[in-house]
């Protein structure tokens, strides 16, 4: 973590964001996933390269988790191929992916309850990197700075406010220091403060070199960090491009924000 | 910003010291007792320690990896049974024989977890009680070790094992008596492991990861927690020391049969019962349990059935109203961990650097 922990810290001097023709870290397919008769995730195909940060949107029960669940291993595709920094990772359990380098937050947190808050920062980087406490235990109070929870290091996770606990699942995923960040409506259910606090972070995070793959309801969120936005409906991709772009297409318009044009 | 460069990591409390230092000493207390303590009392100490060492393998297997198992009595028989095969058919000492009883129970853990870990739940459990009956029907086809009817072992084995000849010196006892003696050495030392070593494993980074399983399974996988590695080796450590256990109970008995070894009210029923009066998924708990334990077996062995029957009641009882045990009662009332795991965070200058 030492190597994140310091990207994270030197957030000031920022790189830009990485073009397009980077190489890339994450590529899907065609993957495909239905669940019974249900096609929540339909022949989708896209590329991401190393330092971007694309951004998810669409209606609820567009297939965006489900989605999230594919990349991560969570959840096995029924067809298609996902590659990760160039190796097929579409039958990789998610334990494995992890060690790979794609972290995660869930949509609910999901913390360790009877742990404390360090502790949860512990398992994740002392498993998902393979090191020692010893060797993990800075990073991790690093990490606990950085994301504004280091006053409740030593309480219990079930204890936490939700601002706090959307806060331990970023905190916790970078932990295994990931050189993908996968985040699943981090901003959802904030205030607006608490929503300007968690995203300033998380572009710091971005600007330390990290790759973020974000689901976000709070469009003006995600449209201050990304550089592309991708946007689902029904398991299908229907639109990729730069944020402005996308919303402005009128197709997106109408699935998406629902107004007739 | 705080200082982030000057922190440490701390387990200790004042009152973890404090039982630190009273457990040494009633270590040292154990070790010479012989010397002062009946003979009743020795047998006592000895039943209380071996149910202690196979409540805490219990309780690692169930309070703390989630793997309610009522098959236990399968690795105390086997175990027991692979100490009497050797030492009857081959004439090996008994002593070094125990380690026989931990590495078979060890192999008999291999094909079991790989059936039972396809189940889940109170099939995993059920499952691992049909492994036992398996293994109990197995054994009692073993004629040369009295098939179903059991079997002793030689006087002679017992009275010339390793140590027995220098306790009956050194103490001026009987054989029966240093028999006891020594098995009840044994018993201290094998808790003593038991427990030192099931704390030291919770203390590992192992040990965290099975906490976190157990509060969240998927999000343990999503940051890179093996959980069939972790269940495998909770299991097999559960195993061997059950085994050791099995066989050093009978041993001291001296006799054993199949539905003696293989009893599911003795090895695991009672188990059961101890973890959870106690407190399931604490160190401390099976130890207060198998106080409570012996102290309702003994002041009600004279009443028959209505034995069972309380046990039974209080069990329940217990579980509908302090479901933590009672020490769990105890540690939220007064906020006390005598083995404490959690990992403190503290920021500033640090003795643990």
């Amino acid at each position: 973590m030492a190597q994140t922990a310091s990207q994270i810290a030197g957030s000031g001097s920022a790189p830009e964001p990485a073009p397009d023709s980077a190489p890339r870290i994450l590529s899907l397919t065609g993957v495909c996933k239905s669940f019974g008769a249900l096609k929540v995730t339909d022949e989708v195909s896209f590329e991401l390269p190393q330092g971007q940060a694309l951004g998810i949107i669409g209606p609820n029960g567009a297939g965006k988790s489900t989605l999230f669940n594919l990349i991560t291993g969570n959840i096995a595709a029924d067809a298609g191929r996902i590659e990760f920094l160039d190796t097929d990772v579409t039958r990789t359990p998610p334990m494995s992916r992890c060690l790979m380098g794609i972290g995660r937050s869930f949509q609910i947190p999901q913390p360790f309850d009877k742990l404390t808050v360090f502790e949860n920062l512990l398992v994740a980087a002392t498993h998902g990197r393979k090191l020692s406490e010893r060797e993990v235990g800075s990073d991790c109070a690093a990490i606990l700075d950085r994301t504004g929870l280091m006053r409740v290091a030593n309480s219990p996770a079930g204890s936490l406010s939700l601002l706090q606990r959307k806060r331990l699942e970023l905190a916790r995923a970078l932990a295994t220091d990931p050189k993908l960040l996968l985040l699943d409506e981090i901003a959802g259910g904030l205030t607006d403060a608490e929503c300007v606090e968690l995203v300033d972070t998380i572009r710091a995070i971005h600007r330390g070199g990290t790759t973020i793959v974000w689901i976000e309801h709070v469009l003006h969120a995600l449209t201050s960090v990304v550089e592309r936005i991708l946007v689902l409906d029904f398991g299908r991709v229907v639109a990729v491009g730069p944020p402005d772009e996308v919303m402005a297409s009128k197709e997106v318009r109408e699935i998406y924000l629902g107004i007739e044009v | 910003m705080s200082d982030v460069t000057t922190y440490s990591v701390t387990t200790r409390t004042r009152a973890s010291v404090v039982a630190g230092l009273i457990a040494l000493a009633l270590a040292v207390v154990a070790v010479v007792l012989p010397a002062f303590a009946s003979r009743a009392l020795i047998q006592d100490l000895f039943f209380i320690l071996t149910m202690l060492s196979l409540a805490q393998y219990w309780n690692l297997l169930a309070g703390y990896g989630g793997l309610v198992s009522v098959g236990q009595q399968a690795f105390v028989g086997f175990g027991a049974y692979m100490l009497f095969g050797p030492v009857i058919l081959w004439g090996l000492n008994p002593v070094p024989a125990l380690l026989l009883s931990g590495v078979f129970a060890l192999l008999l853990a291999l094909p079991t977890a790989f059936f039972a870990f396809r189940l889940h739940g109170a099939y995993f459990a059920i499952g691992t009680w049909v492994v036992a009956e398996v293994v109990r029907l197995s054994v009692a086809m073993w004629k040369d070790v009295g098939g179903g009817t059991g079997t002793s072992l030689p006087r002679e084995a017992r009275s010339e094992m390793w140590g027995v000849p220098q306790i009956e010196a050194m103490f001026d006892v009987r054989t029966s008596a240093a028999q006891d003696i020594l098995a009840y050495w044994i018993a201290l030392a094998v808790a003593v492991a038991t427990i030192g070593g099931i704390y030291a494993f919770l203390r590992t980074k192992r040990g965290l990861s099975l906490a976190a399983l157990r509060d969240n399974a998927e999000a343990a996988r999503s940051v890179g927690v093996d959980a069939a590695r972790i269940k495998w080796t909770v299991f097999l450590i559960a195993a061997f020391g059950t085994g050791i256990v099995g066989g050093l109970i009978f041993l001291q008995n001296g006799r054993i049969s199949p539905d003696s070894a293989f009893s599911v009210i003795d090895w695991t029923a009672f188990v059961i019962f101890i973890v959870v009066i106690g407190g399931i998924g604490t160190i401390e708990g099976p130890i207060l349990g198998v106080l409570v334990f012996f102290f309702l077996q003994t002041f009600l062995a004279d009443f028959g059935s209505w034995y069972l029957l309380t046990l039974g009641a209080l069990g329940i009882a217990i579980m509908l109203f302090a479901p933590r045990g009672l020490w769990g009662l105890i540690s939220e009332k007064t906020g006390l961990h005598l083995f404490p795991i959690q990992r403190r965070l503290v920021i500033g200058p640090g003795r643990d650097r």
